[in-house]
């Protein structure tokens, strides 16, 4: 054998091998995040890109939203009763769950009641060792939920039974628990970490029992996951899951169109035309579960009057707005909630646009010569892409019936202060994304009397309203909350302390390589069950 | 010279007092604070405010806070991240190297290129290639950095596919940051085709972040050189027969360098701050993008230790050009 015929072997051998190894090559899906997570401790946390890359990736909740939708489904709790006065909820725990294992954790014991209670209890209880864990901890979601006085307490009736007392009732409780801050952590992993002082390493290391266990975090740049052999959920269709952090929208089209990931979220309004057509993409869409609106100060005269909102709600061209603002891919909103939640009225009419209405209501109301502040958001949200443009159709709208409009705005910091302050003037553009997909997070978080002064920007406090709200909080009959809910709608809409203007459309543009993935109406992205195709 | 040495040592005390008091006091005139932008559109009650501010030492009168900051600061502690609750020290050493490598190859193609042009334009004075020379220039200089490294990537890696969008290597590969240098790391990993990834990736926004530099080290050279080429020696030399290259590459060059060397290290803190929009265009994980994003958060801790650690930087490049200047001018040091 010559040495040509002996390296044109080995070369035939590499490569043969090379074939081989390509053909057991694990299967990655790369996903285009937005921004880098905050850290990896959902329960500290408020925003939804930490969320993506914590609590959907790598944790489970007692109770889940059924992937598509906002019904609550067993998760880490295949089943739970409800005392007959609203007060217990029992929980009965999935047995052979496991944590996940990884470099720095290998657990000796399933899931059980202790780490429901460690994960609650941290929260909640200010005497907890792990209520401050690491420096500046805040629990944002659990207490702006008020949950540290609706919780009494917390407590483990065997080691597969967790019962929570209530303080009163709360009908959005189970919804409560699906959300993300209530991931449910290892209690047997902070321990770990307690004993060998490095507590901190909790919102750094995580260890879940999701279908993505945590591999390793290079900031700002890169994320991986691989799937969780054990899950308890079943196998994931891929092995490794990679968040490559792209903050441009731009950028992160052309990492898309280039192959170099397979899914990315916010793409850019301008370029969801050209995705659509480009035949290696694919688009989802679905309707947010938002709404974007324009409150007036119900406590300042001339808004004080229900009549004057109205004709003012009667000025806005919603039309307009959807088309020059949403681009077309918006709804107009007549109720205050999204028509993809439950209890939306049907029933309820939108205030038609008639200017020449809305200013002879104007005069009868006894307003002459209005001038009045629109307050425009700085930011881009998925319920407003540009408010600024808002604002100023807004204002080419009041102007036909006579009312002058400046347009204000500042900091985005300082615009949600000020917009919150009772004595505030003028009408405020801001809107909502729903939490956890249930009326009481929109109605009462947003109208309800304990908000004014803050998340209520109307400033709008009505009994009638208020007694239909909280009543459905407590009662724990759907059909009886729909009711009480539905005619919430309609007190809301004769009384307009907002204008209703929009529930935007969300995109979600990927390679049509990738299969199985489901939009989250609350906004979230998970990766549970995708596959992608070689 | 150590009484030269000493002076300067000195004058950086006061202008690193001046600059804690500027970053601490900078982020602090900016509107709103992280917990308003942390409870977002649903608030936050002005108890829990009140209470959350006590916690975090934010109740306290604005001096007093000024002084725990100092004081913790000459104990080598520049706080904890609000957002990732991390000590900001541990991050920026994590994210610099990144900024460095892309900085050292923008500077590294800025004078390769700028230098040569600027001789070239120099000796061709008033020609053709002159005049495109310094047009160029000038539009580099203009050059919107983040309107243009777009259409680069759009160029490039969109229509022709030569280069990686954005990212610092590609995702195949996976190993332990040593140095957080991606050139030296991927070479260390061992694993092929490493750092010829990584060296890819570096291509784009290095000429991105070295477009303005470029275009001034280029006009620089260029005035440099005409004013030595009119200088008597130059004359001398031509008169005496010396072949053009030996005239310019010996004679002229080397005088001519001097106000480029200052000016490529004033190019240092143009670098900087022109990270701060590449590496948001290249998602490349430099303490640029982390400042971006922790000013938009309001957090205090890394802005300003953020700040200050780029200013020390500044401070010690200047240090050493002064010095070295000393040494090479001994009027400067003499004066």
């Amino acid at each position: 054998m010559t040495i040509r015929t002996t390296l044109k072997a080995a070369l035939l051998g590499a490569s043969v091998i090379a074939i081989a190894a390509t053909g057991a090559q694990a299967k990655t899906l790369v996903y285009c995040s937005e921004g880098s997570p905050e850290g990896f401790d959902p329960a500290l946390y408020t925003s939804g890109t930490t969320f993506d890359a914590s609590s959907k990736a790598i944790y489970n909740r007692l109770v889940e939203f059924k992937p598509g939708t906002t019904e609550v489904v067993p998760g880490l709790a295949e089943s739970w009763t409800v005392s007959p006065d609203g007060l217990e909820y029992t929980f009965n725990l999935r047995k052979g769950v496991k944590f996940h294992k990884t470099d720095y954790f290998t657990p000796s014991r399933d899931f059980n009641a202790d780490d429901v209670i460690f994960s609650f209890e941290r929260q909640g209880k200010k005497d907890n060792p792990w209520n401050t864990y690491t420096e500046g901890a805040t629990w944002e979601y659990f207490d702006g939920m008020s949950l540290p006085t609706l919780i009494k307490e917390i407590v483990k009736v065997d080691d597969n039974t967790v019962k929570f007392v209530l303080t009163r009732q709360e009908a959005p409780m189970l919804a409560n628990l699906a959300m993300d801050f209530a991931s449910i952590m290892s209690a047997e992993y902070a321990a770990q970490l307690d004993k060998a002082g490095t507590k901190a390493n909790l919102n750094q290391q995580p260890v879940g029992t999701g279908p993505f266990t945590f591999v390793g975090y290079q900031k700002d740049a890169v994320i991986r996951y691989a799937a969780n052999q054990d899950y308890w959920g079943g196998k994931q269709k891929v092995d490794n899951l990679v968040f490559a952090i792209t903050p441009d929208a731009a950028v992160r089209l052309q990492k898309l169109k280039a192959g170099e990931c397979h899914v990315m979220p916010y793409p850019a309004p301008a370029d969801i035309a050209a995705i659509k057509t480009d035949p290696n993409l694919q688009m989802m869409e679905q309707q947010g579960l938002n709404v974007g609106y324009l409150a007036y100060n119900a406590t300042q005269a001339p808004f004080d009057n229900p009549k004057v909102r109205k004709a003012l709600n009667m000025a806005i061209n919603k039309d307009a707005i959807l088309y020059a603002v949403f681009q077309g891919s918006g709804q107009a909103a007549t109720n205050p909630i999204p028509p993809t939640m439950w209890s939306y009225n049907t029933q309820i009419k939108d205030d038609a646009y008639d200017p020449a209405a809305s200013k002879k209501m104007l005069e009868e109301a006894g307003v002459k010569d209005l001038s009045m502040k629109v307050w425009a958001m700085p930011v881009q949200r998925p319920y407003n892409p540009n408010a600024r443009r808002m604002a100023e159709l807004i204002q080419a709208d009041f102007e036909k019936v006579g009312v002058k409009v400046e347009i204000v705005s500042y900091e985005w910091g300082e615009y949600l202060k000020r917009s919150s302050a009772k004595d505030r003037d003028g009408a405020v553009l801001l809107g909502w994304t729903g939490d956890n997909g249930d009326p009481d997070n929109f109605l009462a978080v947003l109208l309800g009397c304990d908000a004014v002064g803050g998340s209520n920007r109307a400033q709008w406090c009505n009994d009638e309203f208020e007694a239909l709200v909280q009543k459905a909080k407590v009662v724990t009959d759907k059909a009886e909350r729909t009711k009480l809910y539905e005619q919430a709608q309609v007190v809301f809409k004769e009384q307009a302390p907002w204008a209703t203007i929009a529930h935007s459309v969300v995109f979600m543009p990927m390679s049509k390589k990738v299969s199985g993935y489901v939009m989250n109406p609350l906004g979230g992205h998970s990766f549970e069950g995708v596959d992608v195709a070689e | 010279m150590f009484r030269f040495f000493l002076g300067r040592l000195g004058l950086l005390i006061p202008t690193f007092l001046g600059v804690t008091i500027v970053a601490f006091g900078l982020v602090r005139i900016l509107p709103a604070d992280p917990l308003e932008l942390l409870a977002g559109e649903r608030g936050m009650s002005p108890e829990r405010k009140a209470e959350l501010m006590r916690q975090m030492g934010m109740d306290l009168p604005i001096w007093e806070q000024y002084l725990a900051y100092l004081g913790n600061l000459f104990q080598g502690d520049l706080g904890t991240s609000f957002a990732s609750k991390r000590p900001v020290l541990d991050e920026f050493l994590q994210l610099f190297p990144a900024t460095v490598e892309l900085s050292f190859c923008a500077i590294l193609i800025a004078v390769a290129i700028g230098i040569p042009l600027g001789i070239l334009a120099a000796v061709k004075r008033g020609s053709f290639i002159d005049q495109t020379v310094m047009g160029t220039a000038l539009i580099g200089y203009s050059m919107p950095i983040f309107w243009w490294g777009l259409l680069l990537i759009i160029l490039f890696s969109g229509i022709l596919q030569w280069t990686p969008v954005s990212g610092r290597i590609s995702l195949m590969y996976f190993f332990p940051q040593v140095t957080g240098f991606m050139l030296i790391d991927s070479l260390l990993s061992g694993e092929k085709g490493a750092f010829l990834s990584a060296v890819r990736h570096l291509i784009l926004p290095s000429i991105v972040l070295a477009t303005i530099p470029l275009a001034v080290i280029a006009r620089q050279t260029r005035s440099a050189m005409l004013e030595v080429l009119g200088e008597d020696y130059v004359r001398t030399a031509r008169a005496k027969g010396l072949p053009p290259h030996r005239i310019i590459g010996l004679h002229a060059l080397r005088n001519a360098l001097i106000p480029v060397i200052t000016t490529i290290g004033l190019q240092v803190g143009v670098m900087l701050a022109g990270a701060i929009l590449t590496e948001t265009i290249f998602s490349w994980p430099g303490i640029g993008k982390w400042l971006v994003d922790s000013i938009a958060r309001r957090d205090y801790a890394v802005v300003q230790g953020g700040l200050l650690l780029i200013a020390a930087i500044i401070m010690l490049v200047n240090l050493i050009v002064d010095i070295l200047y000393g040494l090479v001018n001994p009027r400067i040091r003499h004066n």
